[in-house]
């Protein structure tokens, strides 16, 4: 059962990194997924400034704007997707990621499965 | 019907109250889905309803049923093969984690079946599912309660329930929450949960929170079954025997906590010859279990605290001193702004209610409460302000201390706060008693202590 780890940093600084995350720890986790056998895929988002939001409205007309800007502190840094028996198992992922502490939050979210 | 197809007819409700959750979580286990395990087990009582009244009641009438569940359920699975393709992992998965029950399992006692409910309790009371819907579950999964029962027992309309209770049903399915019980290193952090909703219900039936009744102890005992159980399954959970002790001791006081008009009756004015003592004997015996052994938890400090009142003959002789300590450590255990106003009231009946006032007073304030622990925090204070024993508790001592008018504001805030017709009743009452004019001998009734002390828990529904 695959589950999505959305992770949501919690205090960012002016580059839009997140406060409190050390790389190295970020790196020792990144490892445990992959020595775990459960990392299907996992990327970590450039900084909030470089993000663009396209809308395309009902006369199909699309627009572009800079942002979004987050109205809460909450910004969503990164995902993993992983590959675990149950959801107690991906909240167990999800804990131990460090985006869960220093005021951040991992949201799990079970990736749909059409029968495939 | 005839004398016997009735008897049949009890024989079959008395077994499946006692049977459900046993015969569901079995099925669970099995098949690894909730919706799959209760129309199972309902086509086995379905059964049961046609053949117990013609053939007599099975020796081993639990038995039977899962036997009869089961096949229901593989011909449903045979009937539906996409349903069971979805199912096959699921199933393959569980039996390698467990070794499927022997296969005579069907003629075997009750007692030698596996006990599942554990598992089910703990995905009832799930973190991942929604507050509200985890009691509904329980009593729906492991009490055996209908959905309209469910709805009844919430006072809220049956679409509202049966809506909550599809929508967990498939974050259960669909996020794949597991049918487990957490190892000894999770067990600390996840039983705590299914304790909530176990004392959420007692409390819902200790002082209903809306409706026209102030208690319900059909929902009270019901919750007391539900802990019995989950104590049998873990009894070295000093918590659990701890909420069951306290659940007695509370509940042993139901019939002398309305008057004859259903209006709540105080602590102080109940006659505690119409308290069940065999229920307080059986909580009492099992204090001690809860608090030996290792630190104190929330639910074993509350039980003494129960067992101090039970045990006294009347208010004034309660140990109030201990009780004031007994609320220290509770504090300290959950710092919540209920039981730090209990811890008033306690302190009021020790040292007066001078003393009293004055912590209350302070937990309103915003300013930092008593180094020891009172809790001065600003959205406590808002909480506390809008809870009408805060203000029937104010009302009360300031009575006690002759400030009459202050008395009355008080007692008509709680008025305006309190949710059930029979704390309204009361609450006039005393309101109308305290502005009577005063009768000529200057004689006015005795009625000190009227503080009710509820009984609280870790974020119990009880509090603001």
């Amino acid at each position: 059962m695959k589950y999505m780890l959305l992770i949501n940093a919690g205090a960012v600084d002016g580059s839009g990194a997140a406060a409190g995350c050390d790389v190295r720890e970020w790196m020792a986790y990144d490892e445990e997924v992959r020595d775990a056998g459960v990392l299907v895929s996992g990327e970590s988002l450039a900084d909030l400034v470089t993000a663009t939001t396209v809308r395309v409205g009902e006369d199909g007309r699309r627009s572009v704007v800079d942002g979004p800007f987050a109205e809460t502190r909450e910004v969503l840094g990164g995902f993993y997707v992983i590959d675990v028996p149950d959801l107690d198992a991906a909240l167990d992922w999800a804990a131990r990621c460090p985006g869960a502490r220093g005021g951040g939050a991992v949201v799990v979210r079970p990736v749909a499965d059409f029968g495939a | 019907m005839g004398d016997r197809a009735l008897g049949a007819d009890r024989a079959v409700e008395a077994v499946f109250r006692e049977e459900h959750g046993r015969l569901l979580a079995s099925l669970v286990r099995r098949f690894g889905d909730l919706d799959l395990a209760e129309e199972a087990a309902s086509e086995a009582i379905e059964a049961a309803l046609v053949h117990w009244p013609e053939r007599g009641v099975p020796e081993r009438p639990g038995a039977w049923l899962l036997t009869t569940a089961r096949r229901r359920a593989v011909d449903r699975l045979r009937r539906d093969r996409a349903y069971a393709a979805r199912l096959g992992v699921l199933r393959a998965e569980a039996e390698r984690a467990e070794p499927a029950p022997p296969a005579d399992a069907g003629t075997g006692t009750g007692a030698d079946l596996p006990d599942d409910r554990l598992r089910l309790f703990f995905t009832c009371a799930h973190p991942a599912l929604p507050d509200e819907v985890r009691g509904a579950l329980v009593l729906r999964c492991l009490a055996g309660l209908t959905t309209p029962e469910v709805a009844r027992a919430y006072l809220v309309p049956t679409a509202t329930v049966a809506q909550r209770i599809v929508r967990a049903k498939k974050k259960i399915s669909q996020a794949r929450v597991p049918f487990r019980v957490p190892g000894p290193d999770e067990l600390p952090e996840r039983l705590p949960g299914v304790l909530q909703v176990l004392y959420s219900l007692f409390t819902e039936g200790y002082a209903a929170s809306s409706g026209p009744d102030l208690q319900r102890p059909e929902l009270a005992g019901e919750a007391i079954r539900l802990t019995r159980i989950l104590r049998r399954l873990l009894p070295a959970q000093r918590e659990v025997t701890g909420l069951l002790a306290l659940m007695l001791l509370v509940h042993a006081r139901r019939e002398a906590r309305t008057g004859p008009g259903g209006e709540m009756v105080m602590l102080a004015e109940q006659d505690r010859g119409r308290w069940d003592r065999a229920m307080i004997d059986e909580g009492l015996a099992l204090v001690p279990a809860a608090l030996t052994g290792g630190p104190p938890g929330p639910y074993g400090v509350q039980a003494a605290v129960a067992a101090l009142h039970d045990e006294a003959p009347d208010l004034a002789t309660t140990d109030w001193p201990q009780i004031a300590a007994l609320y220290d450590v509770l504090l300290g255990l959950d710092p919540s702004p209920v039981v730090a106003l209990n811890r008033a009231v306690a302190v009021a009946m020790r040292d007066g209610p001078a003393a009293g006032l004055a912590l209350l007073d302070a937990l309103v304030d915003g300013r930092p409460g008593p180094p020891d622990g009172g809790s001065g925090d600003r959205a406590d204070g808002r909480r506390l302000r809008a809870y009408h024993p805060f203000h029937a508790a104010r009302a009360d001592l300031l009575e006690r201390l002759g400030r009459r008018e202050e008395a009355a504001r008080s007692y008509r805030r709680a008025l305006e706060l309190a949710g059930t017709a029979a704390e309204r009743t009361r609450l006039r009452r005393v309101l109308d008693a305290l502005e009577a004019p005063p009768r000529p001998d200057g004689a006015r009734a005795h009625r000190s202590g009227g503080t009710d002390v509820r009984p609280v828990g870790a974020d119990g529904p009880g509090g603001p």
